[in-house]
């Protein structure tokens, strides 16, 4: 009988690389077992939550979108949206349609960001996109036709893409002229081709296989693939109303992480862009409908590592029911973009699906128009949990396996990557 | 790369991020067209939201954030000792920003209205400038991209950076805008410094003074304008204290 000691495998990734925000993986693996796993969320808590009270509605938009750089819009919207809700008013088609077009201009700039920025570098073993602007030019270049469109489209339709300043209660401050639109529609159809090229290269690449089943949240369709309100759905049958966010979430405190956690039906349960395919599939654009068949994905799919995938799906989805509402909008000669509102005491909230999943804001207004309370539930606070679970099977399988040091830190990491973090987001 | 006949510096940057939302640091991804010639231009040795390649000995750090814990303290401290060059970069780093809402209550009411019970590590907001010497201000929320770029360019140029000394009316009458004022909306264009273009009204949307006071600002004539236009002192003070870009201004209205 052969008796082997191995050295312990101490794996310590501190402020992981390209995720937005701070966090450290702590991974302890003795003799083929897992000892310890840890996904400890650091980054500083900033207290949104308390920073809203005593701020004017009209401010709460631009104060909400601050809470990320990356999924401003998504803040800003939901915040106006909460508090449109909670006073019983309704934009205006126009407005409406503004938002909608601004939400997918920022779900395809995000995603881009991650796919090629945040993810490309792992698939190809390099450290990051600058050197892939050297070795791989045709990526980076298709990186920045996409991702600089959706810099456009956010611009025109929410004033810029980090920290939109359109969005009020009641509509929005302006719509966009028909030469903007025209001019917006050209630069989205030199766009398409980019999109296509992006599917050739992503689809050559290959995720590691590891499945956990998994409850996904998200925003539930009638046939359509809803971003902006509706009612919240999970894949192990729960439907609630968007009031009832609390109960789709209870938010918990633990030790090792300055954002809470949620929890549902299971210990854990995941939003995002494969949340929200696995459970709209139906709903996504016929386009991106293709792709997924391309791709040979159709629900259900447990492997976490495919929220890269599912982010590719849905911006072919965001492009081209952009391009459909944008053609609609071409020859409107609709300028209401804003109704009058009156300030009364009421609490309102509003559930939209940012890039990285769904997320709530809640407000209390008192008859002043002044915030006396404010919730925020942000997707990836809603993920941890399940990064947490999905590190402990997938490092216990791979120790099992015999893996090593290097292969079980990138397989970790790239793990973290795929729900495309947004940690700061979390903690606010 | 050569400019002029001459060899250019390529300098080594750092670019960190404290307490804040990295939308500073997204700012540095935009403006795609410029992203090639921009990073052909500086060798980015750490910059952990798009790299995990970590270099030493980089000159110059752009720092993004408030600084809110001791460990952020001893981390910006680290940074000051080895950069030639801080840049602040953002009203949370320069200002403080909107982090600095939360100075109207105490530590203690914030974390349990947040966290209840649950003890949770923080501190005053603080501008980085608060804990070490900065070198240069980059100021905006989030800061302007186009604006970035200048300042690498006078970094490698050698030419001591100018930021505006005019407002950002100058900047929004030169774009041909309507004053916002007139559309009934409360702005501070008049008394913050100009650079972005005046982004926020060329929306349709006032100024919030997120790029920090103008040089010889006129509060009291905007004070006297902005009553005209029937805003109260309360929508003001909101208004100003929003980024904490007005701090220690008396004659403006303060949050209670």
């Amino acid at each position: 009988m052969k008796v082997t000691i191995e050295e312990p495998i101490q794996i310590d990734v501190e402020h992981i690389a390209r995720v937005e925000g701070h966090g450290n993986i702590k991974i302890r693996v003795e003799d083929g077992k897992l000892a310890e796993c840890t996904w400890e969320v650091v980054e500083t808590p900033r207290f949104f939550e308390k920073m809203f009270q005593g701020i004017s509605i009209e401010a709460a938009p631009l104060l909400a979108a601050r809470v990320c750089g990356i999924c401003s819009i998504s803040h800003a919207l939901a915040s106006a949206r909460a508090i449109e809700r909670g006073l019983g008013i309704d934009v205006p088609p126009m407005a409406s349609h503004v938002r909608t077009l601004a939400k997918h201009a920022e779900t395809l700039q995000s995603h881009a960001l991650h796919l090629f920025f945040l993810v490309a570098p792992d698939l190809l073993g390099v450290g990051s996109a600058i050197s892939l602007m050297e070795t791989h030019p045709e990526l980076i270049s298709i990186a920045t036709q996409i991702k600089g469109y959706a810099n456009n489209a956010s611009d025109l339709f929410a004033g810029r893409t980090s920290h939109p300043m359109v969005f009020k209660i009641g509509g929005t401050t302006q719509r966009p002229r028909k030469s903007q639109l025209l001019q917006l529609r050209e630069d989205l159809e030199e766009t398409l081709p980019y999109l296509w090229k992006a599917l050739e290269v992503l689809k050559g690449f290959s995720l590691p296989s590891f499945e956990r089943e998994t409850e996904y949240v998200s925003l539930g369709g009638n046939d359509n693939y809803p971003f902006i309100g509706g009612d919240l759905i999970s894949s192990d049958g729960v439907r609630k109303s968007e009031d009832e966010y609390r109960a789709m979430t209870n938010e918990y405190i633990v030790d090792h992480s300055t954002s809470k956690l949620a929890r549902l039906s299971r210990e854990s349960f995941a939003v995002g862009a494969l949340a929200r395919f696995n459970n709209n599939y139906n709903g996504l654009h016929l386009t991106a409908r293709q792709v997924a068949e391309e791709l040979g994905l159709s629900p259900r799919i447990d492997n976490p590592y495919y929220h890269n995938m599912a982010q590719l799906i849905e911006c072919f989805h965001v492009v081209y029911e952009s391009r459909d509402l944008i053609n609609e909008l071409i020859d409107s000669t609709d300028y209401e973009v804003a109704v009058p509102y009156e300030i009364k005491a009421c609490e309102g909230v509003s559930a939209l699906e940012a890039p990285r999943g769904i997320l709530y804001h809640y407000y209390q207004i008192d008859n002043q128009g002044l915030i006396e309370r404010a919730d925020c539930v942000i997707p990836t606070g809603q993920n941890h949990a399940s990064i947490q679970h999905d590190l402990e099977d997938l490092v216990a399988q791979m120790a099992a396996e015999g893996k090593d040091e290097d292969e079980i830190s990138l397989h970790a990491q790239m793990l973290v990557r795929a729900y495309d973090p947004c940690i700061s987001c979390s903690v606010h | 790369m050569k400019y002029l006949g001459i060899e250019l510096p390529k300098p080594k940057i750092a670019v960190f991020g404290f307490t804040g939302c990295e939308g500073c640091q997204l700012q540095l991804a935009n403006n795609e067209q410029n992203l090639k010639d921009l990073f052909r231009l500086i060798e980015v040795v750490e910059f952990r939201l798009i790299s995990s390649d970590k270099l030493e000995g980089f000159e110059i750090a752009f720092v993004e954030g408030s600084i809110t814990t001791e460990h952020e303290i001893k981390a910006i401290k680290a940074i000051r000792a080895q950069a030639k060059t801080i840049i602040a970069m953002g009203a949370c780093a320069c200002l403080g920003g909107v982090n600095n809402l939360r100075a109207r209550f105490t530590i203690p009411d914030t974390i349990e209205d947040v966290y209840g019970n649950h003890g949770i590590e923080t501190g005053p907001v603080r501008r980085v400038a608060d804990i070490v010497p900065v070198d240069i201000e980059l100021p905006g929320c989030p800061i302007s991209k186009p604006e970035f770029e200048w300042l690498v360019r006078q970094l490698i140029l050698g030419i001591e950076p100018r930021f505006p000394r005019y407002s950002v009316c100058v900047e929004c009458k030169q774009r041909i805008n309507t004053c916002v004022m007139d559309m009934g909306t409360l702005c501070l264009g008049p008394i913050t410094m100009a650079g972005c273009n005046a982004v926020c009204p060329s929306n349709r949307a006032g100024c919030w003074g997120c790029r920090g006071s103008v040089e010889e600002a006129n509060y009291e004539s905007l004070i006297e304008v902005l009553h005209d236009h029937g805003f109260t002192d309360a929508q003001i003070a909101e208004r100003v204290s929003f980024f904490n870009a007005f701090a220690g201004v008396d004659v403006l209205p303060s949050l209670g």
